[in-house]
């Protein structure tokens, strides 16, 4: 009697664990999907010059396709106005998100701290084509045309709401014994934040920001209405530019380049995933 | 009536941190130069609330009330500006806390860099070297000045702790509990050292441990719901109590 008891206990457990394997598995399964079919119809396209040359027109795209030839250029266009608009947001959105993060972990009670924390929760979730849009009026309006600067500015806003949090909550868990001890030896608390708080808080930060541009790197919608595109490499900021999201899109429209979609979606994918990988790592590392 | 100004006076000292209730309630004691003196009592009996009174810690925290005088050498230090204070009264705290991105050189001299003192290589060395040699740390870690303090032991990372504390040249060394989180030989070298300490450094120190009080300390308080109920030779009051609480507590009936 008690071994049948314990026998239906481990069936049950048994049981338990396939379920969760399976259902684990189900999840998964979209996830290598995506990989799958980006990596299967991308991995043809990568080569050096579609790392380094710029979109092809839709014309010569057409004549190799009837020629019968791999479609010449790449993204390098995307590539170089991704990252300058990255970079741009990166030095504007790191330092602000993290004294606002630092604000709002010290200040937690207060009223203007709390109503700025619902604030940034609300920016968090704000659609992401508004804040395209808000920009648009913003900055492109005002400086008269589309813009590297107003596209990092759409990323910087969409930016800035990750990096406060993970500031605040990294913040947030660190011991008050550390705090307390940094201003019992004489500290001002600006100094202690500096010296002490934040750089023990590096890794949760660090992981934050990589988090953030992992986020906005594909982000499309707002850099239409800010960056809008274009055909060559171009450094120029105060010019319109393109980025590989923007590419992706433009590339859906034109039937002649289809083909290059994988080829930059794999791109994209492969950034992100080595964002990740090195947010994880870096998080690791600091915590050891 | 000694004509010395003491080291350190509480004055009716009273913390409260709601309106109702008070934490420490009319707190009068002198404390002497170059001495050891022990706060013990139960737990929740407000010693290490009245510890922390003397750094100004308390002001981190808003809802917290300090009345009464505290005299750091008749100074009354609740006008004093916290950094000013705090320059002059070190801190150990009850759980190691050695900065952990800091190696072991920048976390004794982390008392300068928070302070934004400059220091030449020449000096910094000399300190670092003179302070972890009072502390005996030097011997055991002078080859790994370079690693993070959290790479020591407890007992260690509590030496470098109080290493960081000295380095400042504090007048008063307060010590909130400082061997709780450690073994007995670690407590025990942190017994001596503090002995050895008393000749340079002021030192009030709480602790749940009546033996340790006993060992070290040449007066104590013995603290019980919030007032101080005997202040004393350490001797008399563990030998001859007064009270009947103390004398309570003492044998173990209370507490």
């Amino acid at each position: 009697m008690n071994n049948l008891k314990i026998k239906k206990r481990l069936v049950q457990d048994k049981f338990m664990c396939w379920g969760v394997c399976l259902l684990a598995t189900l999840t998964a399964i979209p996830l290598f999907a995506i990989l799958g079919k980006v990596l299967l119809s991308g991995y043809d396209q990568l080569s050096w010059s579609f790392f380094t040359e710029p979109t092809p027109t839709a014309y010569k795209a057409m004549k190799a396709i009837e020629a019968g030839e791999p479609i010449p250029g790449g993204i390098a266009n995307g590539i170089i106005g991704t990252m300058i608009m990255l970079g741009m947001a990166v030095v504007v959105a790191v330092p602000l998100g993290i004294l606002c993060g630092a604000f709002l972990a010290e200040n937690s009670k207060t009223r203007f701290a709390q109503f700025v924390s619902y604030l940034t929760d609300l920016l968090q979730g704000t659609p992401s084509v508004i804040i395209g849009i808000i920009t648009y009026v913003w900055v492109v309006v005002p400086m008269k045309g589309y813009s590297a600067i107003a596209g990092s500015v759409a990323l910087c806003i969409m930016m800035l709401p990750l990096i406060v949090r993970s500031t605040e909550e990294t913040l947030k868990i660190l011991p008050a014994s550390l705090k307390e001890a940094g201003l019992a030896l004489g500290g001002n608390k600006a100094r202690v934040m500096m010296k002490v708080q934040l750089p023990s808080a590096f890794g949760g930060i660090f992981t934050g920001v990589l988090l953030a541009i992992s986020r906005v790197i594909g982000e499309t919608a707002p850099l239409m209405f800010t960056a809008l595109g274009c055909s060559f490499v171009r450094f120029a900021v105060d010019k319109p530019i393109s980025a590989v999201p923007l590419l992706i899109w433009e590339f859906f429209n034109d039937p002649n380049l289809q083909e290059l979609i994988w080829g930059a979606s794999l791109f994209l994918l492969l950034f992100v995933l080595l964002l990740n990988l090195l947010s994880k790592y870096i998080a690791k590392k600091w915590n050891q | 009536m000694e004509s010395v100004t003491p080291m350190l006076e509480f004055k009716k000292t009273c913390i409260s941190y709601t309106k109702q209730t008070m934490a420490v309630k009319y707190v009068s004691a002198a404390i002497e130069k170059n001495t050891i003196t022990a706060i013990m009592g139960p737990s929740g009996c407000g010693k290490s609330t009245l510890l922390r009174a003397v750094n100004l810690m308390h002001n981190l925290y808003p809802n917290i009330r300090v009345d009464g005088e505290i005299l750091l050498n008749g100074e009354n230090i609740l006008a004093m500006e916290p950094i000013d204070v705090r320059r002059r009264v070190g801190m150990v705290f009850q759980r190691p806390a050695p900065f952990p991105t800091m190696s072991i050189y920048d976390n004794v001299l982390s008392g300068f860099a928070l302070n934004g003192i400059k220091l030449s290589k020449a000096e910094k060395d000399a300190i670092v070297e003179h302070r972890l040699r009072s502390v005996s740390l030097w011997d055991e870690v002078k080859d790994v000045l370079n690693k993070k303090g959290t790479f020591l032991s407890g007992g260690q990372q509590q030496r470098l702790c109080i290493a960081r504390a000295l380095a400042m040249k504090p007048d008063v060394l307060l010590m909130d509990e400082p061997t709780s989180a450690l073994d007995p030989i670690a407590t025990k070298h942190i017994e001596e050292l503090l002995l050895e300490l008393q000749k340079e450094v002021t030192i009030l120190i709480v602790t749940h441990n009546m033996g340790q009080a006993k060992r070290i300390s040449s007066k104590s308080m013995f603290m019980y719901l919030g007032e101080l109920v005997e202040y004393g030779d350490t001797e008399k009051l563990f030998t001859n109590p007064v009270d009947e609480r103390t004398k309570a507590y003492l044998t173990g009936k209370m507490g």
